[in-house]
């Protein structure tokens, strides 16, 4: 058996990278176990000319397809959106768009505004410390005064405009409707080692400049220097508790297959949205057969995605195409509630720069704007580098049928068994993806866009994994406390996406990294007592 | 990457549609995707499309009756235009042979593009005028304050 360590967290993503920096100047014998490895720069899709192709190969955002063996099958076939992630040293942050919006204050609070789910224990105001401290951490590039927001100021200027921001930013002047260049965790300058952009224009799939943040390059080397060990390739498998209840430690496999004990004063899951649920409910036992923490029932429960939606078409003069990063502008104009709509709450309109030369030919292909044959040439050369998309990112509220359970045959390659999604897309997101298509069409045409096409849902758009543990007050409503600690297990904290009490109409990476640092803060602040 | 190859006749198949999808054109100065090299790089390519490669190429034959590079002109093209449009493994297929074809340097270099990789060049973006978000920056905060 290991050596007892004082605190363990399970997964390095954006949560567990940020947790761990924080605590490690408590000075306590800290461990991360990943389930995947180092990734290596030089291995990114964009140092080669294949780039596009990767994208459904190894560098695909589903691991159902990408199938690397950091990944486990997900079951999602009764879910018109699938989960897409990654499995790394940095987790999902190596592969997300760095679009780094936070929640606003009204999000954490929409029961008293606007009768609908329930408020969040904390708000706003409580987390904007660690929101600016994790800005500083991640490396924020963006602009002060977006009347959208409370006021912050991101340590970096913004993304440029280009062609295709000055374009859209023309049609929402037009329109009258607000827009701001968008928070990003995009280095726009030389930033804590980290190089500034070059426009590479294919961020998703993890940035070979290493220009984009990714806890790998941002959280990992402080903590790692700070004394924190990192594991990687270790996949944990279960929670274990002793008799008075208290986590014991875990069961992972080793990087060779090895099933190891590694005990623990406490334990910090960090594991996302699906992977957390995943690994409650693997942890069962007689004395919590439904599950460890799971006490309220809602383990797995109230899923939430922001189904997406995405609006193209195509404009006379050239844009910047696959030049520079995807995403440079958003709209919060139909952002907060407005019951004349239809619907309550809102969503976040996101502007995009344009896509890559084969990725162009095999959507304009797959849609019929280009034809096979001799027109495919003529048809091609008339739309390349000419698209302009606005997706919507709607607010999904939580509904307890929209779950994470264990599936009951699917198994990882450990032998764990995977997790299954069953999900529906509510009416009051239906109607409010109604707005935001119509919405997104009026900027299309003010651009003076053509041949204007709608993707929604768009079905690889299960990025956002959130609410499956949700935190509260209450133990028969909620699943952690409101610093994170779970209600049943009084050494067990959980510090992602899973702990959202509603999911806002934004990405939430940057609210997952600022919940995670308060929580560490709270831990800090607590430690004589944290058991009681 | 998959083991599992094509056999000839499926490879003669895959090369009669890829030259099909995206003819060589004279206009332009361009291969088609059935050119040598770029028809190595696709059949290179297959690896975990293995599966649905072989299924839309038998969808394929399917409708042509037979083998799809036995047929002339005219039978090409009614092949073709029964399975435009499809999706599926077609779909699957037809991906491909896009993705290969638009890497091809004669292909970028006729479209405008270097022939490259992004790293380590990357590209250059113009700042853009600022000025267009006055109108956005008089606007008075609209964030709703939350009790």
């Amino acid at each position: 058996m290991l050596d007892k360590v004082d605190v363990l967290i399970i997964g390095s993503g954006a949560s567990g990278a940020a947790v761990a920096w924080s605590l490690a100047e408590t000075k306590m014998r800290i461990v991360c176990l990943e389930q995947g490895d180092w990734m290596k720069p030089s291995d990114f899709p964009s140092n080669g000319k294949d780039y596009e192709a990767r994208l459904y190969g190894d560098f695909a955002t589903s691991p159902n397809i990408r199938k690397r063996k950091s990944d486990y099958p997900i079951n999602d076939d009764n879910s018109p959106i699938k989960v897409v992630n990654f499995n790394a040293v940095g987790g999902s942050t190596v592969m997300y768009t760095a679009h780094y919006p936070r929640l606003h204050p009204s999000d954490f609070r929409v029961k008293s505004l606007d009768g609908v789910a329930d408020d969040w224990p904390v708000d706003y105001a409580t987390l904007e410390p660690f929101f600016a401290e994790n800005d500083r951490m991640m490396g924020v590039s963006g602009m002060a005064g977006d009347p959208a927001y409370p006021s912050h100021q991101p340590p970096m200027p913004p993304l440029p405009l280009g062609k295709s921001g000055q374009t859209m930013a023309r049609a929402m002047n037009k329109l009258g409707w607000h827009w701001w260049p968008s928070d990003t965790t995009i280095a726009t300058t030389e930033y804590d080692g980290r190089a500034p952009c070059i426009n590479l224009g294919h961020c998703t799939p993890a940035c070979a400049q290493g220009a984009k943040a990714s806890t790998d390059i941002t959280y990992w080397p402080h903590a790692i220097r700070a004394g924190v060990e990192l594991r990687t390739n270790c996949r944990v498998s279960r929670i274990e508790t002793g008799p008075d209840g208290m986590a014991r430690g875990v069961l992972y496999f080793d990087k060779d297959g090895v099933e190891v004990f590694q005990p623990a004063e406490v334990v910090i899951v960090a594991a996302n949205g699906v992977g957390t649920p995943r690994l409650l409910l693997n942890s069962a036992s007689g004395k919590n057969p439904n599950g460890l923490a799971n006490s309220s029932g809602l383990v797995g429960k109230n899923l939430m995605f922001h189904p997406w939606a995405n609006i193209y078409g195509y404009v006379p003069e050239a844009m910047d195409g696959h030049r520079g990063p995807p995403l440079c502008l958003w709209s919060q104009e139909f952002y907060e509630t407005d019951l004349s709509r239809g619907f309550v709450r809102g969503y976040n309109l996101q502007f995009n720069r344009g896509i890559g030369v084969a990725s162009e030919a095999v959507q304009t292909t797959s849609v019929g704007l280009v034809p096979w044959g001799s027109g495919h040439h003529d048809g091609f050369r008339r739309l390349m580098g000419r698209r302009m998309s606005v997706g919507c990112c709607t607010e999904d509220l939580p509904e307890e049928h929209n779950r994470v359970t264990l599936d009951p045959v699917l198994k990882d390659g450990n032998g764990i068994p995977a997790p299954k999604i069953d999900y529906t897309i509510s009416e009051n997101t239906r109607l409010m993806t109604d707005h935001a298509v119509a919405r997104g069409k009026e900027i299309l045409a003010a651009a003076g866009a053509v041949d204007v096409g709608v993707i929604r849902p768009v079905a690889y758009g299960g990025w956002h994994l959130l609410g499956t543990a949700r935190m509260g007050e209450d133990p028969a409503r909620s699943v952690v406390n409101p610093w994170g600690r779970c209600h049943d297990v009084k050494n067990l904290f959980i510090v992602d996406g899973s702990i959202f009490v509603t999911s806002g109409g934004v990405n939430p990476t940057s609210t997952i990294q600022a919940l995670a640092l308060y929580i560490a803060d709270q831990m800090k602040q607590r430690l004589a007592t944290l058991f009681d | 990457m998959s083991d599992a190859v094509l056999t000839d006749a499926q490879v003669a198949d895959f090369r009669a549609l890829a030259g099909m999808i995206i003819p060589a054109s004279a206009q332009y100065g361009v291969p088609g995707a059935d050119d040598p090299v770029i028809f190595a790089d696709i059949v290179g390519s297959v690896g975990r499309d293995h599966g649905a490669v072989v299924a839309a190429l038998a969808r394929a034959a399917e409708v042509a009756g037979g083998a799809v590079a036995g047929l002339d002109a005219a039978g090409k093209a009614a092949v073709v235009a029964t399975l435009q449009g499809e999706a599926g493994a077609m779909g699957v297929l037809v991906r491909l042979v896009l993705l290969c074809y638009y890497r091809d340097d004669r292909v970028m270099v006729s479209l405008g593009l270097e022939p490259r990789a992004p790293f380590p060049k990357g590209h250059v973006l113009e700042q853009g005028d600022w000025s267009l978000l006055d109108p956005v920056k008089a606007r008075k905060p609209f964030w709703r304050a939350a009790p």
